[in-house]
């Protein structure tokens, strides 16, 4: 059913928090969300001309790399994974005409199910972060599951039972927990660091927060403006630079 | 976005048959005897489905379009289809009696119009409803629509009756106050997709990434160094190539050369061939308009690319 659900008291709200300060870019979480969700839920990821002239496939998780430059700083990179963030208010359950898209109740998830999928794309048209891809083979719509078949899967070690693409990042930029449970690790980390939703104006609701850079200690630009001004001490270049310089 | 032609074709043509279907529900001027109603009916039900047909190419999974009709409560897609069926429904049991017995029920007309309208609306609304395409989400979306539905219904219907006579006025008139009408209202479509950008929301680089409080923001690098299903679908750029050659042939076809067609008809020299030819230069310019509707519209996606 896409209406929906109700909101009920208690219920979870799963979702990833990530830290752009401290990912590295590295696209550990992009492989193994692949991997994972290859061989896991619904249908292989498949890709096309994978070893061939224009390589192509479907992703759920995606890392883009952005530099943003303020008025009174150097430009820094920041790398910014990307995958459902499973909102609260999401766009792309309503708009799918045959139910196969829905968000769970009982925790938040945004799933497909693709059996009833007809490939129209148009849960992808609605949604304006782009985390819904066709599969190029099973022309049915793919989407982070949150790893729902690792969170809640009693037949691998209880450390494991995260996202694929949490357990790998080496740089511990991805956490995972209730975001709706305001005690828990990832709610506090929202807090503390100022956790945003990206496109609040969109009305989604993202349960997914980004924890912006910390701020740059502001680089003294004085050394650098000395290095920048090559000067010759002693010796014969010296004597050379400031006889120049008279000219 | 990219311009898939099935759904180029689905919108045209649906909307030429619903448009039909509209005025014969009205009780508009037909052929008579039973070979010129059989061309009526037939026309307006195979452009009709002949365009929900063609919508179904475009699915991954046509076999199981039947699903489409469930999810009525929330998706302006399944209303679409549900209001498809519904009219088609009411215009199969309207032809059955007026080709068997002659009869045009004024009732059940008025609701195969009430549907035909709907359908085009439900239809333009799959459209205009998407948060993610400002340049879409408009009333100026379904007014354009319904406006050339009705457009393509008059003017088949003028070539069917030989320019029948309403109010005073033969159909190839009307045709062209609707196709005026339909122009007035693009042209306010194209001269607000030309500068809305993202305002309808205040979507941008910065707010899709959250960092646009710290600075500008730009893409360094994308994510990959091929195209993606996201890139191909959505941050569709080729259409949009010779937008404004296709503007000038979608003007010049779908609407110069009609009203010039319909006003030679309006004449009452050989009407039917004029809006014969009318309704396929019409036909032939929509496909261009509505392949710009397509691939001119920027979804907020591209905004991470």
């Amino acid at each position: 059913m896409t209406m929906l659900p109700e909101r009920q008291s208690g219920a979870k709200s799963l979702g990833l928090v990530i830290d752009l300060d401290t990912c590295v870019g590295c696209h550990a979480c992009v492989v193994n969300c692949k991997e994972w969700n290859t061989a896991g839920y619904g249908a292989p990821l498949s890709d096309t001309e994978p070893y061939g002239d224009e390589p192509s496939g479907a992703w759920l998780n995606r890392v883009h790399s952005f530099e943003v430059t303020p008025t009174d700083a150097p430009a820094q990179i920041v790398h910014f994974p990307k995958s459902c963030l499973h909102c609260e208010d999401a766009p792309c359950v309503t708009v799918c005409p045959t139910g196969a898209s829905y968000k769970r109740a009982e925790d938040g998830i945004v799933l497909v199910d693709e059996d009833m999928c007809i490939g129209c794309g148009l849960c992808a048209w609605a949604c304006p972060y782009g985390a819904r891809e066709i599969d190029p083979v099973e022309q049915v719509m793919k989407k982070c599951t949150l790893c729902v078949d690792r969170i809640y899967n009693d037949n691998i070690p209880e450390q494991d039972r995260v996202p694929a693409c949490v357990k790998t990042c080496p740089a511990e930029a991805r956490h995972f927990g209730d975001l709706a449970d305001p005690t828990s690790d990832v709610s506090i980390l929202v807090a503390e660091r100022g956790g945003m939703d990206l496109m609040p104006e969109q009305g989604t609701k993202p349960v997914n927060k980004y924890l912006p850079p910390r701020p740059k200690a502001t680089a003294d630009m004085a050394p650098l403006a000395a290095i920048a001004e090559p000067k010759a001490e002693g010796g014969v270049l010296g004597w050379l630079d400031r006889a120049l310089d008279r000219l | 976005m990219h311009p898939a032609v099935s759904v180029i074709f689905f919108t045209v043509t649906s909307g030429a048959g619903f448009g039909l279907m509209f005025l014969i529900g009205l009780g508009w001027p037909m052929p008579q005897g039973g070979l010129g109603v059989f061309i009526a009916l037939a026309l307006a039900g195979a452009l009709a489905v002949a365009g929900l047909v063609s919508s179904t190419f475009h699915l991954g999974h046509p076999e199981r379009a039947w699903r489409a009709v469930s999810q009525w409560r929330s998706s302006w897609l399944s209303r679409e289809g549900v209001l498809a069926i519904i009219t088609l429904m009411l215009f199969g049991v309207y032809a059955f009696l007026w080709f068997f017995f002659d009869i045009r029920s004024t009732a059940l007309g008025l609701f195969m119009s009430v549907g035909s309208v709907a359908t085009v609306f439900a239809t333009a609304m799959i459209y205009a409803q998407l948060k993610t395409i400002p340049m879409w989400q408009t009333w100026l979306t379904p007014a354009c629509y319904l406006a050339f539905s009705l457009t393509l219904g008059l003017v088949l219907a003028g070539m069917l009756s030989g320019n029948g006579v309403v109010g005073g006025l033969p159909t190839a008139l009307w045709a062209s106050l609707s196709i005026v009408l339909a122009w007035v209202l693009k042209m306010m479509w194209w001269n607000r997709a030309g500068s809305i950008g993202f305002s309808t929301t205040g979507s941008s680089v910065g707010s899709a990434t959250g960092l646009g409080s710290i600075g500008d923001v730009k893409l360094f690098e994308r994510p990959h160094t091929g195209e993606n299903y996201l890139t191909r679908e959505m941050v569709h750029q080729i259409g949009r190539k010779h937008a404004n050659k296709l503007r000038l042939i979608a003007v010049g076809l779908g609407a110069l050369l009609p009203v010039l067609l319909m006003l030679l008809a309006a004449t009452g020299v050989v009407p039917t061939l004029f809006l014969a030819l009318a309704a396929m230069s019409l036909l032939a310019g929509l496909f261009a308009e509505r392949w710009l509707f397509f691939a001119e519209a920027k979804h907020a996606v591209s905004l991470y690319y």
